[in-house]
């Protein structure tokens, strides 16, 4: 299918989920809202986008946008080398998403990535835990609201010490 | 005295020189790279370089039998308690060179994750300059480590609850 036929049929199909529609630097941008996201993704994954390049998400707290946060799909058609970004919008109040981990087993890592510096959860997901900051951690660090050089994490450590009787070198040199 | 019964080719020395002599100029490295640091790190042990010049090629990726430790790299906060335990593991005596800024301060890696110097949570002996720094730059920093070493007493190394 062409590829302009095909983001008609989407926008025709989801009229009422479908925030707007853009064009950056040759790639088409679907915006859409949150709830629908496995819906629109499913479609496009039948239409021939069967790989999804990269998950995402953006903290629009300063950048306007139509809510806080935007989770975003990068879509690769293998078949004819067409690329689609598709942004799926979530609310400050309830940050949450249905996953697509029933789409693509990649998006388990990815999704699992967007939860712990993010703080979005995703319905459905198998295994929503932290994958990069320790498990202790609290908190979500790339909210932009998060202080740049965190809340103490980085100086909350025991101090060890040589335990060898005197401290020569120390006092010496 | 009858110096009769005594061979030629003898020397006088303490135990405790003869003993930091052959510590320091047998030092064995616990390389803990964690970023590009690290790679400058293989450097200093490549032909050019030859760290064996000094005694110190014997690198070991056991704590357990090392005692140089060189931090070559950032270290996060999740990498921290996995450095303490390195530490901790490797037997006395132990020295620790921190190598490059990162190590040594945070360099420019300022964020809530990155450690803005080790020598908070572990004691260092030698802080090495740069970004990375040069081959030369560890020579120098292990040449000055050797001269630590010389200076040490054996005292220093009576057990914590003995005296
Ligand atoms: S000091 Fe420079 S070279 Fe070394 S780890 Fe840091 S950024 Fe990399």
């Amino acid at each position: 299918m062409l590829f302009q036929n095909l983001i008609t049929k989407v926008t025709e199909r989801f009229s009422d989920s479908i925030l707007d529609t853009t064009e950056f630097r040759g790639e088409t941008v679907l915006h859409i809202k949150g709830e629908c996201v496995l819906e629109v993704l499913e479609m496009l994954k039948s239409e021939g986008f069967h790989f999804l390049a990269d998950l995402t998400a953006v903290d629009n707290l300063e950048m306007g946008g139509f809510e806080r946060y935007t989770v975003v799909y990068h879509l690769l058609n293998h078949g004819n080398g067409e690329r689609l970004v598709v942004k799926a919008y979530i609310p400050e109040n309830n940050p949450n998403l249905p996953s697509v981990e029933s789409l693509w087993r990649t998006a388990d890592w990815q999704e699992r990535e967007v939860y712990d510096l993010f703080g979005i959860t995703f319905d459905g997901h198998p295994n929503l835990i932290r994958i990069m900051n320790p498990d202790d951690f609290k908190g979500h660090p790339l909210r932009k609201d998060y202080p740049r050089i965190g809340k103490g994490e980085r100086k909350d450590f025991p101090i060890v010490e040589r335990n060898i009787g005197t401290k020569f070198r120390r006092s010496e040199s | 005295m009858d110096r009769r019964g005594i061979k030629s080719n003898f020397l006088t020395t303490t135990v405790e020189s003869a003993i930091n002599w052959s510590r320091k100029n047998s030092l064995w490295p616990m390389p803990f790279g964690t970023a590009c640091c690290g790679v400058e790190l293989m450097a200093v042990l490549a032909a050019r370089s030859d760290i064996a010049r000094f005694g110190a090629e014997a690198i070991r990726f056991s704590p357990r039998q090392s005692d140089l430790l060189i931090v070559a790299g950032r270290i996060t906060i999740k990498m921290m308690p996995v450095l303490q335990r390195i530490y901790e593991q490797m037997p006395e005596p132990k020295w620790v060179i921190s190598m490059g800024a990162c190590a040594s301060s945070g360099g420019v890696f300022d964020t809530y994750s990155v450690i803005q110097g080790i020598d908070q949570f572990i004691p260092v002996d030698i802080y090495v300059p740069g970004c990375p720094p040069r081959p030369e730059g560890i020579l120098d920093g292990l040449m000055k480590l050797q001269k630590l070493i010389e200076k040490e007493k054996i005292s220093d190394y009576s057990h914590p609850h003995s005296n």
